[in-house]
């Protein structure tokens, strides 16, 4: 197992430099000029302009500007946005944010996913499970945006309950909002994820052999059924960590979390190719790693997996 | 000194031909609705991050632009009616708008208890325009004697020969010819000055400024993409002494969130209600929001080098697309009625406008005329068969797709012809189409004002060579008069002769003006009425909290 873990970690180098490249390249390509759009549509002095491009190289071509990138990168050092701040201060302000939100979003939907997922599960056909079937579909049909407004506008300006948007320093209490918002979706997959194992695994061989050894229902349900009905759930929920650590640009947007789905948003937009690379880079790391839990997480989950 | 709307000429002809004094007091700018307010709370506001250091001659944009405005102060300010009081000037005198003396109150400091000599400004003014410091706004000293060999690219060189310090408390400004306007200017960013301590280490100090205004940046106040806090600064004599107990700015990323908070009262004052808002934000604020214009506007750019739009025939073509808008209609179906359409190439808040221009017929709903001149420059030299008339537009900022489709819908209906939007996804892309002069069609185009005058609207825009001269329009005419204006003896003179130059415009109509640009603002229940002022942005100083 651990080969296998280090072996993962050497094939984050191919592919984080293969990311980085397909990305600098891609920023490289849109159209628009960067500087242009820094004036904002007023003059301005060519001298200006010429001490600008040379300033963050764009006044070279591709392969020089990436290998001074990755020449940077080597003495740790992520460059400067347009307005001259380190890229790598900008991300260490914007990522604590978005690891609290993605955390919270993740937690509420493993927490209640799987919970009403089994119960759903069980009691297949049942009232319970009719309803949360629907208003799975419901969450699943509406887009985040329009759950995400109409929430901020009920909970938030209507009833008052909480701050409608996200204050400064992002506490936990206030990302709870966004982070419902953010984690209803997938919540709503992984109940239909799991109701779906569940119900399929009850009728498998080793359950009516552990019911026969006179277990105890609870027994049956967490220890054999749940257990092995959990790798499909766990792939998906992997998956979505990885997601949601790339930022929520829409929620973020309408709750105003300064994470780094804005931040990646407007930086794509500015076409500040230092920022889109090393959000983009960081997030390779988080994906790949995130997808070596899951897989060990099989290993313990169905021990039938082994990895050598 | 704060001048009344109507004295407002004449006090300006008084900066240029007399002298401007002081006056004693410094609650100047008493205001209706603010008395009985509470002055030692703060109040909130909404902000952008600043898209630059705090440095004044290299913020160009808003976001940052509110807050050096409120940290610095420099030679003048402006009032609500975008009227110049004097800030840190004594007196700025001149004979012949070439030659300028300006004289500075004595005994003024920055916030950190240095004085304020008339070096700060000459230095800081060097700085801005010396091409080795690349700061955005640059160009500003490009009136300025000496700006030429400064600004030249590699140019090593930093001091301009126009600027002389005679003492502590007076210098000289040499033009490098006549400019009337030259003091409008001066209450701008890019002239505030700078403390001795900056230029050690500038990238520092632009991320903790140490200025002369009305407030200070709090320790530790400027927490990027967050929030821009500030408190009042003691040493402050000016006119637009603090009301309140500091200024705090929540930086969205979108005015939608914004509205939200100011519904909830979680923050207390928006000056940009998100279009989504724009339908119902005087009953959500009943008695708590306004609506008035400020110096801006917005237009579509025919761009002179392209070649259905040449000579005579193009002539009338650009009056006819100018006269087949109907202005009002989009107006009242896409803004609920917000603005104003445009009788002119500049902004009704500015001194020296005038809503009755000869020729500004061209830019009323005319069908009947318009599909007139359009058949007849058809007679001259025939529109392309199947040629698509389009008007290209960044899409990525609110608003601007719906309008601009209206707009070529009317086209299209009242001259027979197709035309439509054509979206470019970034705000980048569009500039670099429109700078790199690789437009096929019109674009969006407009205007804000940097300082309230009539020849901001007019030099920068339609001058030949000029930067931002997007569709490089060029008329000896044209120029001439620009010249003459700005050599008048008075800004109000000049304002005169200006406007002849607007006529020729209206003839030749390089950009077609569609409305006047307004601000949509409104404020918590925390806070008392809140003033605006003539650039859209609300007098911070002024407001009072609950």
């Amino acid at each position: 197992m651990v080969m296998f873990t280090l072996r993962r970690f050497l094939q984050l180098i191919p592919v984080f430099f293969g990311a980085t490249l397909l990305v600098y390249f891609l920023v490289f390509a849109t159209p628009g000029d960067p500087i242009a759009a820094l004036s904002g549509g007023k003059p301005m002095a060519p001298a200006v302009e010429a001490a600008l491009r040379a300033q963050y190289n764009l006044d070279q071509p591709f392969w020089i500007q990436y290998g001074l990138y990755l020449k940077n990168l080597v003495t740790l050092n992520l460059g400067q946005t347009f307005s001259g701040q380190d890229v790598s201060a900008v991300i260490g302000r914007a990522y604590p944010v978005t690891a609290r939100l993605a955390i919270m979003a993740l937690s509420i939907e493993a927490i209640f996913g799987v919970l009403f997922g089994v119960i759903a599960g069980l009691r297949k056909g049942k009232l319970f499970d009719g309803t949360v079937l629907v208003a799975s579909l419901v969450v699943i049909a509406v887009p985040t945006f329009v759950l995400g407004f109409v929430l901020q506008l009920v909970v938030g300006v209507q009833l008052g309950w909480a701050r409608p948007t996200v204050s400064g320093a992002a506490p936990w209490n206030e990302l709870l909002l966004p982070a419902i918002v953010l984690g209803l979706v997938s919540l709503a997959y992984v109940i239909r994820l799991t109701r779906a194992s569940i119900s399929e695994n009850m009728n498998a061989d080793y359950v009516r052999t552990a019911t026969a050894k006179g277990l105890s229902r609870t027994r049956v349900v967490v220890v054999h059924i749940l257990r092995n009905s959990l790798i499909p759930v766990v792939t998906f929920l992997g998956a979505d960590l990885g997601a949601l650590m790339g930022g929520a640009i829409v929620t973020e947007g309408i709750f105003n979390v300064p994470g780094i789905g804005n931040l990646l948003y407007k930086a794509i937009l500015k076409g500040e190719s230092a920022t889109v690379v090393a959000v983009v880079g960081i997030l390779v790391i988080v994906f790949v790693v995130a997808n070596l839990v899951v897989d060990l997480l099989y290993a313990w989950l169905d021990p039938r997996i082994r990895y050598v | 000194m704060r001048f009344s709307r109507t004295s407002k000429a004449l006090g300006v002809a008084a900066v240029l031909a007399m002298s401007l004094t002081a006056c004693g007091g410094s609650t100047g700018g008493g205001n209706t609705g603010t008395a009985g307010g509470n002055t030692s709370k703060a109040i909130t506001a909404n902000g952008t991050e600043p898209q630059n250091p705090l440095l004044p001659a290299n913020t160009n944009e808003v976001g940052g632009g509110r807050v050096m405005d409120l940290i610095f102060s420099g030679l003048v300010s402006y009032d609500a009616k975008g009227a110049i009081q004097n800030e840190l000037a004594q007196s700025i005198e001149t004979k012949d708008s070439q030659h300028y003396t300006i004289k500075l109150k004595s005994g003024e400091t920055f916030s950190d208890g240095t004085p304020i000599t008339a070096k700060n400004f000459v230095d800081a003014w060097n700085f801005g325009a010396a091409a080795k410091n690349a700061q955005l706004n640059s160009y500003f000293f490009e009136s300025i004697k000496g700006y030429d060999k400064v600004s030249a690219e590699k140019s090593t060189l930093d001091k301009m020969e126009g600027l002389k310090v005679v003492d502590d408390t007076t210098f000289t400004v040499d033009l490098a010819q006549p400019e009337s306007d030259f003091p409008l200017r001066l209450g701008y960013t890019a002239f505030y000055p700078l403390p001795e301590s900056a230029y050690k280490d500038i990238k520092a100090f632009g991320e903790n400024p140490v200025g002369d205004g009305p407030y200070k940046l709090a320790a530790g106040g400027w927490k990027h993409d967050t929030s821009i806090t500030l408190i009042p600064n003691d040493k402050y004599n000016g006119p637009r002494k603090a009301k309140n107990g500091g200024v705090t700015f929540t930086l969205y990323s979108s005015p939608d969130a914004a509205y939200t908070d100011v519904q909830s009262d979680n923050l207390d004052v928006l000056d940009q209600v998100p279009p989504s808002g724009l339908q119902n934000f005087k009953t959500d604020f009943k008695g708590r929001f306004v609506n008035q214009p400020y110096a801006g506007n917005a237009t579509m750019t025919i761009p002179s080098y392209l070649p259905e739009f040449k000579g005579e025939a193009g002539q009338m073509r650009r009056q006819a697309i100018s006269m087949s808008i109907n202005r009002q209609q989009i107006i009242d179906k896409i803004f609920y009625g917000n603005k104003k359409p445009a009788v002119d190439f500049t902004s009704p808040v500015l001194d020296g406008y005038d809503a009755n221009l000869a020729g500004n017929d061209v830019l009323k709903y005319n069908p009947t005329k318009a599909k007139e001149l359009w058949a007849a420059a058809d007679k001259i030299s025939p529109w392309p068969a199947g040629k698509v008339f389009t008007i290209t537009s960044n899409i990525d900022g609110a608003g601007n797709k719906e309008y601009i489709t209206a707009m070529a819908n009317q086209i299209a209906t009242t001259l027979g012809i197709k035309a439509q939007l054509n979206p470019i996804a970034t705000f980048k892309q569009s500039r670099d189409l429109i700078n790199s002069k690789k437009l096929t069609g019109a674009s969006r185009a407009g205007w804000q004002a940097d300082y309230p005058s009539l020849y901001n609207f007019l030099g920068p825009l339609y001058g030949t060579g000029a930067g931002s001269n997007d569709g490089d329009y060029s008329s000896a005419a044209f120029d001439a008069k620009l010249k003459e204006g700005l050599s008048a003896k008075t800004v109000e003179d000049g304002n005169k002769i200006f406007n002849q130059a607007q006529e020729i415009l209206l003839k030749d109509l390089p950009v077609v003006p569609l409305w006047y640009q307004a601000v949509q603002g409104v404020w918590s229940n925390n806070v008392n009425t809140v003033e605006f002022g003539w650039n859209g942005v609300p007098l911070y100083y002024n407001i009072t909290a609950k």
